[in-house]
């Protein structure tokens, strides 16, 4: 149950793109299209895999003073590694990502997961914690494409496919100013659904508390007859 | 001279590099919620940014071109720019403590600050000489400043603003910086 919840976090409560605020450039940048989305989403999953992983299996040999610059090496070379397998075997991901793929090694994910998770957990741990985050990474960005992508160009392509075609294009929403609209908006939703369920709980607890206290108020009048009648009887 | 004159332009305006190339927008929200906030931080970017980015351009044709070691660009230039804050950092820190006081909080964020590592490699991208990449680093980083700055004062007054409370915050900050990324691609014809 606990490593459920360990992995599922990242999707919706500490969602790193629409909760957290994390690694929001790539975030922007690479959102105007799903597929490019699922490649930065896949990518970061496999820098965070290994990052997490590798800085777990060592956390107990580095020294606390230079922990932060170990990692960023860590992470460094995990990026690019993937820089030479994306070069090497998905050219046209490798072009599309552009100055984003590099930008992996200061992406605040990475570090803050290796920062406040993998440096105090054990490798299973982490590996569950960095493949929760990851997915719920790329789960942000491809909703926040998809908008962008169908509302920007009026249909949505994924692997030479056509999953959606309208018949309205607001080119607006593939451009940069875009990106920070339909982020905000989604946001601005988010917020507003939780702050209105976090109102709905507290109005049934005020009503369970209220409950409890007539209850107990009646307990108490009941036992207050119930002495009296003793005293009299 | 020209050339150089509508890059500087074109780095600080058109292409500005929070509002259209989306890097540095982690402290572009984070800090922008005050001005004395945003002045520092976008000072200490613009030091960090301009510095860097001659330094691995250097290190880049210097020692990684001849050497055969390009492919280790990545790793290369995040220690030059974890070192380069480090040093800077001493240096303020040495030799004018009043400006330490004011910067010496924000040097420290700006290693994992997504603009400089990308200024650096955005110089060796685009193939820039060392003059060229002076200039796109100074102007580009002094765009950052410039519209963390001005968005500073934005959010600052739209605290006073009755927004919804779901949008309040991060929310409302986007949608404002979206209608600042629309007025910038304003300054596209200019060029």
């Amino acid at each position: 149950m606990s490593q459920w919840k360990n992995f599922s976090k990242g999707f919706f409560k500490e969602n790193a793109v629409f909760v957290l605020f994390l690694g929001l450039c790539p975030t922007l940048g690479v959102t105007t299209s799903l597929e490019n989305a699922l490649g930065m989403g896949l990518s970061v999953l496999f820098v965070l895999l290994l990052t997490n992983s590798l800085i777990s299996m060592i956390r107990n040999i580095v020294p606390a003073e230079i922990r932060i610059p170990v990692y960023i090496v860590v992470i460094a070379l995990v990026v690019t590694l993937l820089e030479w397998i994306l070069q090497a075997k998905f050219t046209d991901l490798y072009n599309s990502l552009g100055i984003f793929l590099p930008l992996i090694v200061v992406n605040c994910i990475i570090l803050g997961r290796a920062e406040a998770y993998a440096s105090d957990n054990t490798v299973f741990d982490s590996i569950f914690d960095a493949i929760g985050m990851g997915l719920g990474f790329t789960l942000g960005l491809s909703t926040l494409s998809f908008v962008r992508e169908l509302l920007g160009t009026g249909s949505v392509q994924l692997l030479g496919f056509t999953l959606y075609e309208t018949s309205v294009a607001a080119t607006f929403l593939v451009q940069p100013a875009g990106a920070f609209l339909t982020l905000g908006i989604i946001v601005g939703i988010i917020n507003t659904i939780r702050i209105d369920k976090a109102k709905k709980k507290q109005a049934i607890m005020d009503i369970k508390i209220a409950a409890a206290l007539k209850i107990k108020a009646a307990k108490a009048a009941a036992a207050a007859q119930a002495k009296e009648e003793l005293a009299n009887g | 001279m020209g050339d150089l004159l509508t890059l500087a332009f074109t780095s600080f305006l058109v292409q500005n590099i929070i509002l259209s190339q989306f890097l540095g927008i982690c402290s572009f929200l984070g800090v922008s919620n005050k001005r004395s906030k945003a002045l520092g931080m976008g000072l200490a970017v613009f030091f960090v940014i301009t510095l860097s980015g001659v330094v691995t351009w250097l290190i880049y044709y210097k020692i990684l071109e001849p050497g055969g070691l390009t492919f280790m660009r990545t790793i290369v230039f995040i220690l030059v720019v974890a070192a380069m804050v480090q040093i800077l950092e001493m240096a303020i820190k040495k030799f004018s403590p009043l400006l330490y006081g004011s910067l010496g909080v924000y040097l420290p964020l700006i290693t994992t600050n997504c603009a400089v590592l990308g200024v650096a490699l955005l110089n060796i991208q685009n193939n820039f000489t060392l003059t060229e990449t002076l200039i796109f680093s100074a102007f580009t980083s002094l765009g950052y400043t410039a519209v963390i700055v001005v968005f500073s004062y934005i959010r600052e007054q739209m605290l006073k603003a009755p927004i919804p409370e779901g949008f309040k915050g991060i929310p409302s900050g986007l949608i404002a910086a979206s209608i600042m990324a629309l007025l910038f691609k304003g300054f596209v014809g200019l060029i």
